[in-house]
């Protein structure tokens, strides 16, 4: 029994549902989650051992095994990769003599990789002890080392250095706004919730998440559902590599988000909300929590929110490195204190989702949408946009470009007019979806962001002709690989046989048939897969296998077939053992590699 | 009214709630499965059961029957898209079938022979997972583990223990006891459990009294698993608990679950 463990149960009521929470502390205090810790726990909450436990295992940041006391996660985005990443994880690691992903002899150090953490923006990024610190560069992987040596408590490291700026590069009728918190919901009250679904069904707004579902649908069917209580969520995941836009709009518009999440319980009859942070933006859970408790104190929520007698909370939990809580339901059983495994659909979230109550699940910007359009009213946004594909757009911009950062435009930009804006030269190639898997080459720059044209979930990432394609379509497969959930056959074995077969063909050991297999798996995970993680994962290598095929074949070994590995190769450590090295020890020169 | 839906050409009536696969195997056809099992709750996470309706795929145990449906099952494009499957499951775990001794009884391998899937085909995995030879009477053989968490649910839903779980993420996940040390026989699991016998692998081992019956005449070297589709998951249908005591069953785990 841990005193420590005990007040951090105390303070989070003993409820299964704060799980998450409860771990993230624990882990806080020391380092890692023990199976005495675990025990403890699940006693407290009323849970078998083992269901604490695969909640600890699920999460990247939660860690069943000691780890260093500091723990650096390199962000392993392309865009990271590009500016250096692995060479100042190298740099890191040969300072402590300590190999990737290991502990130091002295357990003082482990350093490591995760997947994007939504700072491509002012990349290198890494995680250090789960703090985000952007902009690294040598000297200051050196400069980390040595306060590391002199065991520094990461709190006590220089402030600056985990500064996250916000970089807004253009703002349209979204980021220039203007309003006061609490006039959207003013607004709200004014027109009642019919009046609010009126105007949400004008603007016609759809869900800013990837599905592009009807907002007003979705709450019209959340508040007609049966259930004793209802629930709204934003969801603030933001996994998808290359987008950092709700970052942004909760760093520079938090009040807009709530309004909308507020407007969103109004409307749907739900009593709570809960914004679901993904852990990568823990940095933003003081800010996000003090602002919520000053809205208190304003009455724009809790009891009698405005004096109308309408009751209203939010609450922030944050996630723990899990691309796959973006899904809906996946983020429903995380807020559970579960592994974020998708559910069987239907029942959807929306009419059972948090505690099988009905439950509404938005996008951030979808929120702040709404609460424009609650306030201006639904033609508010129609003169920016295309006929279907009305309002603004929120681009996160990054890669090869001189201005990395946000920039809204009006849906119908065409893509060679951000390039522009964001000053990329000799370009050749944007991904603007990862999971979509849209890679536009340059006789394509002349298409629109638009859901009817290239649509987009935010992400802009830009290649210029110095950048080798196969190097991103391989950082994209190893991104799915480490974030499939493991749930079903087809996405769980599926990445991982494709993530062998790039990493084969980057040995130089590949064969066209490699490919086909990689075209065949394609096929196979759209159809075989549970959720929309295993049936967009390999869009992204299609798409650039595609249009960019050799950079793939130069690669390859032979155009007939190859094992995976190198026969005369494997017979180095015979050799070493018998101390021979003559022609006889070796296997034919057809055999030998080339 | 009778409902009923057209699975390959052929009708078949369900009442209204049951899912494509409850109907389809209650009329006897066989939809090929190893994450399902009649009596337990649906998971739908082996994909094994994918069909084709309207030019989209679904599970058929979490899709519910309705009328007029046009499905799809055992197509050619459907039987290859399952050796791809049952090819991925296959390298990776460690499935050395002329050496188990649930060779013969295995869903798995039946379900190889019945989809004619002659190779691996993809580079084997050659997975490192201990084997839980903690238990007087069972041994956990985790290398052959498919993830299909029928011994989670038959746990939980028929035993009312819950001493299985999944833990881990993507190709780290794996089966884990409820016990501190991690060890079965730390566990208050009983070799008469359930969860002892709905494995469509080789994992749970009985200690003693193995090869009862030689290879050669077991389960699925009588007949193939679609002739035995009636019994739902053809392994363990001699063993298996009658539908309506299983049903009591369950309803004394549910008790046992809203108690807790
Ligand atoms: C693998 C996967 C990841 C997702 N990630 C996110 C995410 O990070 N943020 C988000 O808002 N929606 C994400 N979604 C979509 C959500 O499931 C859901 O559709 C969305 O939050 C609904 O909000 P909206 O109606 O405002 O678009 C993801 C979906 C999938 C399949
Ligand atoms: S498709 Fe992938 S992420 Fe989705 S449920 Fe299956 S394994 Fe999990
Ligand atoms: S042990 Fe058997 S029943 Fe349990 S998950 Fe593994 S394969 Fe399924």
């Amino acid at each position: 029994m841990y005193p420590v463990v005990e007040d951090i149960l105390t303070r989070n009521g003993h409820d299964p549902t704060r799980l998450m929470m409860i771990l993230r502390e624990v882990q806080a205090v020391f380092g890692w989650v023990s199976p005495d810790t675990i025990t403890q726990i699940a006693a407290a909450v009323n849970r078998p051992r083992a269901a604490v436990q695969s909640t600890v295992e699920f999460y990247t940041f939660f860690n069943a095994e000691p780890v260093g006391h500091y723990r650096v996660l390199f962000s392993d985005n392309i865009t990271d990769r590009m500016l250096g990443s692995l060479a100042l994880r190298d740099r890191l690691c040969a300072a402590f003599a300590v190999r990737p992903g290991e502990v130091s002899a002295d357990g003082l150090v482990s350093v490591d990789r995760t997947s994007c953490t939504g700072l491509c923006d002012q990349g290198p990024a890494a995680l250090v002890n789960t703090r985000a610190m952007p902009n690294l560069s040598p000297e200051r992987i050196d400069a980390m080392a040595a306060l590391i040596r002199d065991r520094r408590p990461v709190a006590e490291w220089p402030a600056d250095w985990f500064d996250v700026h916000e970089n807004i590069r253009r703002r349209d009728k979204l980021l220039g706004h203007g309003l006061t918190p609490g006039a959207p919901i003013k607004a709200a009250l004014d027109r009642g919730p019919e009046g609010v679904l009126a105007e949400l069904s004008r603007a016609a707004l759809r869900g800013r998440g990837g599905a592009g579902f009807g907002t007003e649908t979705k709450w019209r069917i959340c508040r007609d559902a049966p259930g004793y209580a209802h629930y709204v969520v934003a969801n603030a995941d933001e996994g998808e590599p290359g987008t950092f836009k709700d970052r942004v709009l909760l760093a520079s518009c938090p009040d807009l988000v709530f309004d909308g999440l507020v407007i969103a319980g109004l409307v749907t009859g739900a009593r709570k909300g809960m914004v679901y942070l993904r852990g990568e933006y823990a940095f933003l859970y003081p800010r996000l929590t003090e602002l919520l408790a000053q809205r208190r104190r304003a009455g724009l929520l809790g009891n009698n929110i405005m004096g109308v007698g309408f009751t209203f909370d939010i609450e922030v939990h944050l996630g723990a490195g899990a691309y796959i809580c973006g899904e809906e339901s996946a983020l429903i059983e995380s807020l559970e204190g579960k592994p974020g495994k998708p559910r069987i659909r239907p029942p959807y979230p929306v009419t059972q989702g948090f505690l099988g109550q009905p439950t509404a699940v938005n996008n951030v910007e979808t929120l702040a949408l709404a609460a424009l359009i609650t306030t201006h009213g639904g033609d508010w946004l129609k003169d920016r946009g295309t006929p279907t594909s009305v309002g603004t757009t929120m681009l996160s911009v990054s890669g090869d470009v001189e201005r990395p950062g946000i920039y809204e435009y009006p849906y119908g930009v065409r893509i060679h007019e951000v390039l522009d804006a964001a000053g990329a030269t000799d370009t050749q190639a944007v991904q603007i979806a990862v999971g979509a898997g849209k890679c536009l080459v340059d006789t394509e720059f002349e298409r629109r962001i638009a859901m009817e044209d290239a649509s987009t979930t935010g992400s802009f990432m830009v290649f210029d002709r110095t950048r080798d394609l196969f190097e991103v379509a391989a950082n994209f497969v190893e991104f799915f690989a480490h974030e499939s959930c493991g749930f079903c056959t087809a996405c769980r074995v599926g990445t991982t046989v494709n993530k062998r077969l790039m990493d084969k063909i980057a040995a130089g050991q590949g064969s066209p048939q490699d490919i086909e297999e990689m075209q065949r798996m394609h096929r196979h995970m759209q159809g075989a897969s549970h959720c929309g993680l295993g049936s967009t994962a390999t869009m992204a290598l299609r798409d650039i296998l595609n249009k960019f095929r050799p950079a793939f074949e130069r690669r390859l070994l032979s155009t007939d077939f190859e094992p995976a590995f190198d026969l005369d190769a494997e017979l180095s450590e015979a050799r070493d053992l018998t101390g021979r090295d003559d022609a006889l020890a070796h296997l034919a020169p057809a055999h030998a590699r080339r | 009214m009778e409902h009923f839906f057209v699975l390959d050409g052929e009708k078949i009536p369900f009442t209204p709630g049951q899912t494509i696969m409850d109907a389809a195997t209650t009329a006897g056809k066989y939809i090929p499965h190893l994450c399902y099992k009649k009596g337990l709750s649906a998971h739908g996470s082996c994909r094994m059961c994918v069909v084709k309706i309207n030019n989209r795929h679904f599970a058929s145990c979490t899709t519910k029957a309705a009328d007029g449906l046009i499905v799809r099952n055992r197509t050619h494009e459907m039987t290859e898209g399952r050796r791809t499957s049952l090819q991925l499951l296959f390298v990776e775990g460690n499935h050395f079938c002329p050496s188990c001794e649930r060779s013969g009884d295995c869903t798995l391998q039946a379900t190889a022979y019945e989809m004619g899937m002659l190779t691996p085909h993809y580079d084997h995995f050659f997975p490192d997972r201990r084997v839980d030879a903690s238990h007087p009477d069972i041994v956990l053989e985790l290398n052959r583990c498919i993830q299909c968490e029928l011994c989670v649910r038959a746990s939980r839903e028929i035993d009312g223990k819950n001493v299985f779980a999944l833990a881990g993420r993507g190709m780290a996940s794996r089966l884990i006891v409820n016990s501190e040390s991690g060890l079965l026989g730390d566990s208050d699991f009983e070799a008469t459990d359930y969860a002892a016998r709905v494995c469509p692998v080789g994992v749970f081992l009985k200690r003693t009294g193995n090869y009862g019956a030689p290879i050669g005449d077991r389960t699925f070297d009588e007949r193939p698993i679609s002739s035995q589709a009636a019994t739902a998951s053809g392994a363990d249908h001699a063993s298996d608990v009658a539908e309506d005591e299983r049903r009591a069953l369950g309803e004394v785990a549910t008790e046992l679950e809203a108690a807790r």
